[in-house]
């Protein structure tokens, strides 16, 4: 239990990068990207985590409980917005290299040089 | 390079960015027991300094301001990319026209689909406004309250057709809208400079905890990242659907 | 307390396996779009509100939506048929 949560975030990193690796098509490829980013904000979350403590709101709860760590959740939330757009990015790649070379297989578009 | 070679370079690759992280993580502490120095100071003087009751908008907006603006830049490059990518120089409004018009004929879907998002899409925007306003106060801020009025706006495409998105959020004003959000956020960090301080100094009246009016510069902060956040998602979505309404010719000929 | 993060995380890491293992993209952007919900449970569990809010309105909304929206334009491209037909409103009796 006490390395379970890297080890999650580390599976969910292998098991991304080998979708990639292995894909055939472009938008699989993005959402197996995807799957990598979030396993960044599940490390980044356990990492925070603390024992018996509470979220970082201090409204509503007595003002000696402990609170995990407030920076990492700050880092993590502007990144899930983010990385969503960065997403629609490589989806409108993948939509203009199908409009350009007519397939979207990783495989064959090294074989279509314009 | 043959794909065997290729997926057993892949393998070895994969092998020692294993290991790497293995013997990373062993060295970290036990899951609970970390600590952090920096998050237990800016836990244990934030809400007097701030008078927020939300730590990690302060820490956001505040403490690590000028993370933020890096970020939201990210997601202004990301956008204008896409629509650099996607937008053609085609006469666009005839063929929005022709889309219209065939809406009006044959609307799709069924009324059920249509009565249940005008319900339903309707509270959510109410929600996705109460959570960008109350960052300060609950778990909310712009980010996630942007993303949520987003979200909104894509169900009302998926409720009704692309015709019902287009009336709701002309182009044009959807571009102000998204501009305005990321001007907004640099420049009220600029208001710290002339305030005599850092930039990104939270240099207006704090208020007392608790109020809607409260924490400085937040509240302000949170509004133009909402208003970005959901330019940003509306651009995305109308950049992909436009591109596809324009490139199928107008079936007005075709069916003549 | 443990044994809800612990099954919060591995309920992720099943998800995100059934992700990688989906090939089209039409079906995988469903199961991504369900991994998100677990993965907001997951950051709940992990006392991580702000988070877990904007994971549950991107992940579960926004991320499929792009991805179908992608797919649906390549169907265009790949060649006008009776396949991606209903995504206008084009006017077929004629």
């Amino acid at each position: 239990m006490s390395m379970y949560p890297y080890i999650v975030a580390g599976w969910m990193l292998a098991v991304g990068l080998v979708g990639i690796a292995r894909s055939r098509n472009l938008i699989h490829m993005v959402v197996c990207l995807s799957v990598v980013q979030s396993s960044t904000y599940v490390l980044l979350l356990a990492i925070g985590f603390r024992k018996h403590a509470t979220a970082p709101i201090t409204q509503g709860i007595a003002p000696w409980r402990r609170t995990v760590d407030p920076v990492v959740q700050a880092l993590t939330l502007t990144d899930v917005v983010v990385e969503a757009t960065v997403v629609a990015l490589m989806l409108a790649l993948a939509v203009d290299a199908h409009k350009r070379f007519g397939t979207l297989d990783p495989q064959r578009l090294r074989e279509l040089r314009g | 390079m043959p794909p065997r070679v290729r997926t057993l370079l892949m393998g070895l690759a994969a092998a020692s960015l294993l290991g790497l992280y293995v013997w990373g993580a062993a060295g970290l502490p036990d899951f609970g027991d970390t600590v952090s120095v920096y998050g237990t100071k800016v836990a244990s003087v934030v809400s007097a300094e701030r008078q927020t009751t939300n730590m990690v908008s302060a820490v956001v907006f505040d403490y690590r301001g000028f993370d933020t603006l890096g970020e939201e830049m990210i997601l202004f490059i990301s956008v204008v990319a896409v629509a650099l990518l996607l937008r053609d120089a085609r006469d666009e409004t005839f063929e929005v026209t022709a889309e219209a018009e065939r809406a009006e004929r044959s609307p799709r879907g069924s009324d059920a689909v249509r009565a249940l998002g005008l319900a339903v899409l309707g509270v959510t925007f109410l929600v996705g406004l109460y959570v960008v306003a109350h960052g300060q106060l609950t778990p909310g801020g712009g980010f996630q309250g942007g993303a949520v009025l987003g979200s909104a706006l894509i169900g009302i495409y998926a409720a009704g057709n692309f015709a019902t998105l287009r009336m709701l959020e002309p182009r044009g004003w959807m571009d102000a809208v998204h501009a305005a959000g990321a001007a907004g956020l640099a420049l009220l960090g600029l208001g710290g400079l002339l305030a005599g301080g850092a930039y990104f100094q939270n240099f207006l009246y704090t208020g007392t905890s608790g109020d809607l009016i409260s924490g400085g510069t937040i509240p302000i902060d949170n509004v133009a990242v909402g208003l970005e956040v959901v330019g940003a998602i509306a651009l995305l979505a109308a950049e992909v659907l436009h591109d596809g309404v324009t490139a199928a010719p107008p079936p007005g000929e075709d069916a003549a | 307390m443990m044994a809800l993060q612990a099954v919060a995380l591995t309920v992720v890491a099943i998800a995100a396996t059934a992700v990688v293992l989906v090939d089209d993209p039409v079906r995988q952007s469903m199961v991504a779009s369900i991994m998100g919900l677990f993965l907001t449970s997951a950051f709940f569990a992990l006392q991580a509100p702000d988070v877990a809010l904007s994971m549950l309105a991107v992940s579960t909304v926004v991320i499929p939506a792009l991805i179908l929206l992608a797919a649906a334009r390549v169907r265009e491209i790949a060649g006008p048929g009776p396949r991606s037909g209903d995504d206008h409103d084009r006017d077929e009796g004629g």
